[in-house]
């Protein structure tokens, strides 16, 4: 009796794992065992001698001016962009959720800019921002000066409003998924105590939507490390300073082929990315924790 | 009192409404002129933007605005770029057959090896693929300046590099749909599966007529979102292809140069319209899945 249950046990785990392989071992062959590799390239000096050389690496990568400019452009896009991607899509949702007429259509040219590839919408960017382009056309008629947009770091101001118009419509719809989700009886609890409109944001659906702000914060996050894709097609492979991504410095550092700076670069990408993460989960644990003992 | 209220409300949902249609109508613009500016005669298009596009010295005898001249509606609509990129020019139509053949098997497999996958964390319930699952989230949460390094060393290794496996195999078993399609497969009450067992299903039959058909919606949403993603690729084929001739049509797009400007329209125009399809087709599903993406709890 007890051995048919193990056996029976048994036979569950391995359709399971029928089932599980084929991504199991992609996810290791690709992704898993390559990524020890390139933990053990961090600590060594080339490929080929392989002997240790401690946090040499680490040390040469972070001393180096080009990932230097690499990461700190990177990261200054992402702290003017995430925040806007965030607050500008819960604003489009809010608008959306008050009710207003052609519901359905707003919503779906917003999401429209997600089902349009980038390469496609370029040339339209260029015409706006080149020296001699639209956007500098009206400055010049208004009486201003015209901004070299793509080529001065005016271009991170470009690539953040390509940015937004790609993303926010997602955010947005991520966004109205959760104010559906706002319990009706709190908010008209609010509106009985005699709460305007702004109380009740701040105080009942704020908090609802604090899981949410997380996500998006994260998604978007994401998003904005893959930024290089706008930054390359609106500007080439050689960009402005400014707008020199980390993406850009991973690109010279294949060319060259240096394992050594490429490994230890994504294990640096890699630790900020958790340490970012683990403090976005943590604030949000701690500001929607009495949510959930309520 | 109340009436001024319900006045004060109109005025300020009128406002609202104002803003958005704005907003709207801005967003779809960038798009909507692209497409404006594909039916324009590739001379006129020289005469609006040459100025932008032509290198200094051409020689030729273009007539070129001193200003940029931006157009929403075409002098005389003309398909000739159109019949150029589709007909007589191979280049472009060779281009976009490459981002196909990149992105197709991605899609479809990935969706495959996801559906199985999901299947699989559903209906174990150890600790072992609790941590396998979360090992996959941390996995989708690093960006590619992350997960490119250990990918270019295995198709290093496996002599891919170059070969259009080095786009798909990382792509097929990149977790993103595994994520997904997991979520929702755990949602399906237990009681519907054991009803199937009762009735003599096996696993094969269990997985294949009851949580594939059940999730139909998220996939098909899964199928769009990679599909915009690879769609839009760019990071890989830069590095992982030395031969140029091999590039999709997304590179290839902003390497077209100031002679055949007004191709790059008709041609970016062509390049958006298989999303705008699958956009038309699965609207409803992808807005479904994608505020199911958000659901954090589940």
């Amino acid at each position: 009796m007890k051995q048919s249950v193990s056996k029976r046990k048994k036979r569950k785990k391995s359709v399971s794992g029928f089932f599980l392989a084929p991504s199991v071992v992609g996810v290791l062959v690709f992704f898993v065992l390559p990524f020890l590799v390139v933990i053990y390239f961090s600590f060594v000096d080339n490929p080929i001698s392989k002997s240790f050389v401690g946090l040499e690496n680490y040390i040469n990568v972070i001393t180096n001016s080009a990932f230097r400019t690499a990461f700190g452009n990177t990261m200054l896009f992402s702290a003017i962009a995430v925040p806007l991607a965030v607050i500008l899509a819960m604003l489009l949702a809010l608008m959306l959720d008050a009710g207003i007429p052609m519901y359905s259509q707003l919503r779906s040219s917003f999401l429209t800019p997600l089902m349009v590839p980038t390469a496609s919408i370029v040339l339209i960017w260029q015409v706006l921002f080149d020296n001699k382009g639209v956007v500098n056309s009206w400055i010049l008629k208004a009486g201003g000066d015209p901004v070299e947009w793509l080529k001065s770091s005016a271009g991170l101001f470009v690539i953040i409003l390509l940015f937004l118009w790609k993303n926010l419509g997602y955010n947005m719809v991520l966004f109205l998924a959760a104010l559906g989700n706002v319990p009706t009886d709190s908010v008209e609890a609010a509106e009985l105590d005699g709460a305007g409109k702004i109380q009740i944001f701040f105080h009942v659906k704020l908090r609802y939507l604090s899981p949410m702000i997380a996500f998006t914060t994260i998604l978007s996050m994401i998003n904005s490390f893959k930024v290089f894709r706008e930054v390359y097609l609106l500007t080439g492979d050689y960009p402005v300073g400014a707008l020199y991504t980390l993406q850009h410095y991973m690109n010279n550092t294949f060319a060259s082929a240096d394992y050594q700076k490429l490994s230890t670069a994504a294990i640096y990408m890699s630790f900020v990315m958790i340490v970012i993460m683990a403090i976005m989960f943590a604030v949000e644990h701690w500001y929607g924790k009495d949510l959930e003992e309520e | 009192m109340s009436l001024g209220k319900k006045r004060k409300q109109m005025i300020i949902k009128i406002i609202l409404t104002i803003v958005a249609v704005t907003t709207a109508v801005i967003t779809l613009i960038p798009i909507v002129l692209t497409f404006t500016n594909s039916l324009m005669a590739s001379s006129e298009i020289t005469s609006n933007y040459g100025m932008i596009f032509e290198k200094t010295d051409t020689g030729g005898k273009k007539y070129i605005s001193e200003t940029v001249n931006l157009k929403f509606i075409p002098d005389m609509v003309s398909l000739s770029q159109y019949f150029t990129i589709l007909i007589k020019s191979p280049d472009y139509l060779l281009k976009f057959w490459n981002s196909m053949i990149l992105v197709v098997p991605i899609v479809v497999f990935q969706l495959i090896v996801a559906l199985l996958a999901a299947y699989g964390f559903t209906r174990t319930k150890g600790k072992l693929s609790v941590i396998v699952f979360f090992s996959y989230v941390i996995l989708l949460l690093m960006p590619y300046q992350v997960t490119l390094v250990p990918n270019y060393l295995v198709l290093n290794w496996m002599h891919l590099l170059n070969t259009n496996w080095a786009i798909w195999l990382p792509g097929i078993f990149s977790p993103f749909s595994v994520y997904l399609l997991t979520k929702y497969m755990k949602r399906i009450p237990t009681a519907l599966i054991d009803a199937a067992k009762i009735d003599g299903a096996n696993e094969w039959q269990i997985f294949s007529r009851i949580c594939v058909p059940i999730c139909k919606g998220i996939a098909t949403s899964c199928v769009i979102l990679v599909f915009m993603d690879y769609w839009n690729m760019v990071e890989q084929p830069l590095l992982f292809f030395s031969d140029t001739d091999k590039y999709p049509l997304s590179i290839f797009l902003s390497k077209i140069n100031a002679q055949e400007i007004g191709l790059a329209f008709a041609a970016a125009t062509f390049y958006m319209v298989p999303c705008l399809l699958l956009y038309l087709y699965g609207e409803a599903e992808l807005v479904e899945g994608v505020a199911y993406q958000g659901s954090v709890k589940g």
